[in-house]
């Protein structure tokens, strides 16, 4: 059952991926390193290399930080309110890179609302220049992996049994001392999945550094596409491949030595977590540590006026959460300001001025645009259904039988999501061009699969695990055959999970630019690869409008995912 | 050893429109074993957590060796609460999971590891001491709970269906050991159940609640024998209710007329007072219910007859199921010990049904009292 997965991530994974990487030591006169030694030859390259990690680094860091708030108040408040809190950290986790990054070129720019508003409040007197910089950088790096932070320290904090540190309030501890000894110990695993996880997604980011950052701000995915786009130099591209995916090698060895690499699933709850493999005097330093962080706090929170009096000890305080409303606003607003902007006849500048469908018309009439458009939802459709139809049998394989090496096997079905995306594609761009796949719609759908099936097996596997498998031997006890067990009792019960595991693979590819920069062009672009063409080369209101019709897509597709998920949940 | 006694006075918690505890008072002594008894949405988890500082009433006060603790902190009540999935925390092992609230309250190091041991001595899992939680049973889960909770001898400890998630027999053994436990500590105790068997076994006194009020507060033989509503009389053991009018009062006894029969009978007045004419249930307990041939039993109080529709063995004891022969009646149950040898009786048969005046009980139409 798993063999159409192993057969696709073989010829579309591993194969590009070894190619590029032979390329790198393989010159017309076989072996050679000439490509290492002009990598190392002058520092240009390890700049670049530093400051790719100090831009990812402190994107993680900020992410983590400010996530972790967010994750915490989520996961405590009732449930209507985490629904809407959960709605704007999936907006925004389902808003196209793109279109946050053109959003705060837009908000950042000499006339943006940041500007005005800062005129305005006489901070200062003419406009700053805040953009194609560090700030500028992070800000969009931020924004662009705080929703994911925020989903995976969520997936470990739901699982925290909320008992335990009402436990440790009636066994002595005061709030801090509960939190930091209790609470926070048990919401570490998130906390490292979540760094782990934006950690390697922005070292592979070339979307905002490239629209929001300057020259300085150069990442090392954006050299490959140099390299690939500008002089074809596929060995120099395979020599920075290697380079990448070996940091990236080096920050999983590390993490699995210290927490082990099974906790970054979210699988392991922390119940069933192992302890940590910090043992000896680290474990104590830290427990002495988390102590002194306890009473600190338990201090700090004594010298606070006490509103304690009346108030329910389980409920948030107003301090979170205004933090948390403001980072979603930070987060949602640049993409909702671009809807009056997409409106206004007066350019991008802040505030817009009249009323007019002209840009709409434009990107409506332009075949490009349109082109685009069915292109993109041609291959999501057909991502999401091949996908689909790869991935779900492979969950059955991995959840219901008892085949040997399941982790590794996990491992090899996850690794396109671990993998630098860039190098997905700029291997799968040497082998398509060989194959003549460049720019065909069956090209694009087989890499896409490669990069959306994990989320399938992934979102399959859960919902197989909660699958009471008596119902199929009911059913079978019953008199249904197995296929008759299938279509009336599994599928029917699987169908939200298979269909929300659908608009998973969709969204994915739906919005999926790094596969396409390669492999589309003109004609055969899709949405994002257009989105990106165009962004490069000017920045127009048509663009505005386009996001907005992405923005209002995306919401339109959560909104239907969430009623789904509740109907099944309902049953 | 630690004791305190708790008061608890006109204690009241909303939640928006929905009032989970009507303005309540308790009283319970130093030492007490009490038991907050009802079904689910009764209020008692909700009248718990207030106790434990877990959740603030709206109204009311509580209050420890006659200090008010209403608006102190969960962490500064000296109260000790075992909760319902036991809240051992998974990232510590059982000693640090026991050492926890010594370490709160600063206790030294040496003092605490020997007072960890002791209290692992004391549910008897010495051996446990390096294990974590999730690698115990239910049932040793259970005991080091307890065992957290006892080792800083809080004043009082609360209960919430400590039991709830363990197979019958653990159970049973497990309530002896809480009374075994709740003997040598000699401390207050507040319990949580729904089960009303448990309630009876280990309690001083039962606090029965039902829709976030207390419906009836005293001794297990007081509210099985004296049930002060239909919801007690139903809610602790099988009973039969069967609807009668007040004819006269005599001290405790009541003159009473069976609904649909003519023939007088006569009722235990159960301390409330009742007036001739009123309509009442009496309560007859199944063990109560002498049942004979037909036309048998001359000297009992109620007299009725009945075709028997089933007999079930449950053990120690069998019951008799009888459709009494008035009209709008309801089914009766009779219970007697099982004896070995043929059932006495056959389906279908026409047996007398009688109880002794003693073993009649005058509950108040409708609500409580």
């Amino acid at each position: 059952m798993g063999a159409p997965l192993v057969l696709l991530l073989m010829l579309f994974l591993v194969y590009p991926v070894g190619q590029l990487l032979l390329l790198s030591v393989y010159g017309d006169n076989g072996f050679t390193l000439a490509q290492y030694r002009q990598l190392f030859a002058s520092s240009v390259y390890l700049d670049v290399l530093l400051i790719t990690l100090k831009i990812s680094l402190v994107t993680t860091l900020v992410c983590v930080v400010t996530g972790y708030p967010i994750a915490y108040l989520i996961s405590v408040v009732d449930k209507e309110r985490k629904t809407t809190l959960l709605f704007w950290v999936l907006l925004s986790f389902w808003t196209s890179f793109l279109v946050r990054a053109f959003a705060w070129i837009v908000l950042l720019g000499r006339n943006g609302v940041i500007n005005k508003l800062l005129i305005s409040l006489g901070i200062i007197s003419s406009p700053a220049s805040l953009l194609y910089n560090f700030g500028s950088v992070l800000v969009g790096m931020v924004n662009a992996l705080l929703p994911l932070a925020v989903l995976t320290m969520l997936s470990v904090m739901e699982n925290i049994d909320r008992n335990l540190p009402r436990a440790a309030a009636t066994l002595g501890a005061q709030p801090g001392m509960a939190f930091w000894k209790i609470y926070f110990p048990l919401s570490l695993p998130g906390v490292a999945a979540a760094g782990i996880m934006v950690f390697v997604t922005a070292i592979g980011f070339f979307i905002v550094p490239a629209l929001l950052g300057g020259r300085r701000e150069t990442m090392i995915t954006q050299l490959i596409i140099d390299q690939v786009q500008q002089t074809m130099n596929w060995g120099f591209a395979g020599a920075i491949s290697v380079l990448l995916l070996f940091v990236v090698f080096i920050v999983f060895a590390a993490y699995d030595r210290l927490l082990g690499l099974s906790t970054m699933t979210g699988a392991a709850a922390p119940r069933n977590a192992a302890p940590s493999r910090l043992s000896g005097p680290l474990q104590k330093a830290g427990d002495a540590l988390l102590t002194l962080l306890g009473a600190i706090s338990d201090r700090i929170l004594r010298l606070l006026p006490s509103r304690r009096r009346g108030r329910n000890p389980d409920q948030a305080g107003m301090g979170l959460q205004a933090f948390v409303w403001i980072m979603l606003l930070i987060i949602s607003a640049p993409t909702i300001l671009m809807i009056p902007l997409s409106f206004g006849s007066g350019g991008l500048n802040w505030p817009p001025q009249g009323f007019t469908l002209h840009w709409y018309e434009t990107v409506l009439s332009s075949p490009l645009w349109t082109q685009a458009m069915l292109r993109s939802l041609l291959v999501g459709v057909g991502t999401g259904l091949l996908a689909m139809l790869i991935g779900t049998p492979a969950a059955f394989l991995l959840v219901r039988s008892d085949i040997r090496g399941k982790a590794a096997w996990l491992a090899f079905i996850l690794s396109p999501i671990v993998v630098p995306r860039m190098i997905i594609a700029v291997g799968l761009f040497y082998v398509f061009a060989r194959m003549g796949l460049v720019g065909s719609a069956f090209g694009l759908i087989l890499g896409h699969t490669v990069v959306a099936v994990p989320y399938v097996v992934i979102t399959m596997m859960a919902v197989l695990r909660n699958y009471d498998t008596r119902l199929d031997h009911a059913a079978q006890s019953l008199g249904a055959r197995p296929f008759a067990t299938l279509r009336y009792v599994t599928f029917p019960i699987l169908a939200a999970g298979m269909m929300s595991s659908f608009l998973f693979a969709f969204a994915t590819s739906f919005d999926e630019l790094t596969i396409a920069l390669f492999a589309t062009g003109g004609l055969n672009a899709t949405l994002p690869k257009q989105f990106w063409d165009e962004v490069t080369l000017q920045v127009s209101p048509a663009i505005a409008a386009v996001s907005t019709c992405l923005f209002i897509f995306m919401g339109l597709l959560i909104f239907v995912a969430e009623r789904l998920r509740r109907r099944a949940a309902a049953r | 050893m630690v004791s305190s006694s708790l008061r608890i006075h006109e204690l009241c918690k909303r939640y928006g429109d929905f009032v989970a505890l009507a303005p309540t008072s308790l009283d319970v002594a130093k030492g007490e074993f009490l038991t907050l008894l009802g079904p689910s949405g009764s209020g008692k988890t909700t009248l718990l957590s207030l106790i434990a500082g877990l959740a603030h009433p709206d109204e009311g006060r509580i209050l420890i060796d006659d200090a008010d603790v209403t608006h102190s902190p969960a962490y500064d009540r000296d109260i000790g609460v075992v909760f319902q999935n036991y809240a051992l925390f998974p990232h510590m092992t059982i000693e640090d999971n026991i050492a926890f609230p010594l370490k709160m309250r600063k206790v030294a190091d040496a003092e605490a590891r020997r007072r960890t041991a002791e209290a692992l001595e004391t549910v008897r899992l010495p051996h446990v001491a390096k294990r974590y939680p999730r690698e115990l049973s239910g049932g040793q889960q259970q005991r080091i709970a307890l065992a957290r909770c006892i080792v800083y001898r809080p004043a009082i400890i609360l209960m919430d269906e400590p039991l709830g998630a363990l197979d019958k027999k653990l159970r049973d053994q497990m309530q002896l050991e809480i009374k075994r436990i709740h003997r040598e500590l000699g401390t207050t105790i507040v319990y949580v159940t729904h089960d009303q068997e448990e309630a009876m076994t280990m309690s001083d006194r039962i606090c029965l609640m039902n829709a976030g009020a207390i419906e009836q507060l005293g001794t297990p033989a007081d509210l099985y024998f004296r049930p002060r509503s239909v919801f007690v009389a139903d809610f602790l053991g099988e009973s039969n209710l069967l609807s009668a009018t007040v004819r006269g009062v005599d001290g405790d006894g009541l003159d009473i007329v069976l609904a649909a029969q003519a023939a007088p009978s006569r009722a235990v007045g159960n301390g409330g007072s009742f007036a001739a004419g009123e309509p009442i249930k009496v309560m007859v307990r199944p063990q109560n219910l002498v049942v004979g041939d037909a036309g048998g039993g001359g000297q009992l109080a109620g007299r009725l007859s009945g075709r028997l529709l089933d007999v079930m063995i449950s053990g120690s004891l069998t019951r008799l199921y009888i459709a009494p022969e008035t009209a709008g009646m309801p089914q009766l149950v009779a219970a007697h010990p099982t004896r070995s040898g043929a059932a006495p009786y056959e389906i279908g048969q026409l047996l007398s049904l009688g109880w002794h005046a003693a073993d009649a009980v005058a509950i108040r139409d409708g609500k409580g009292i």
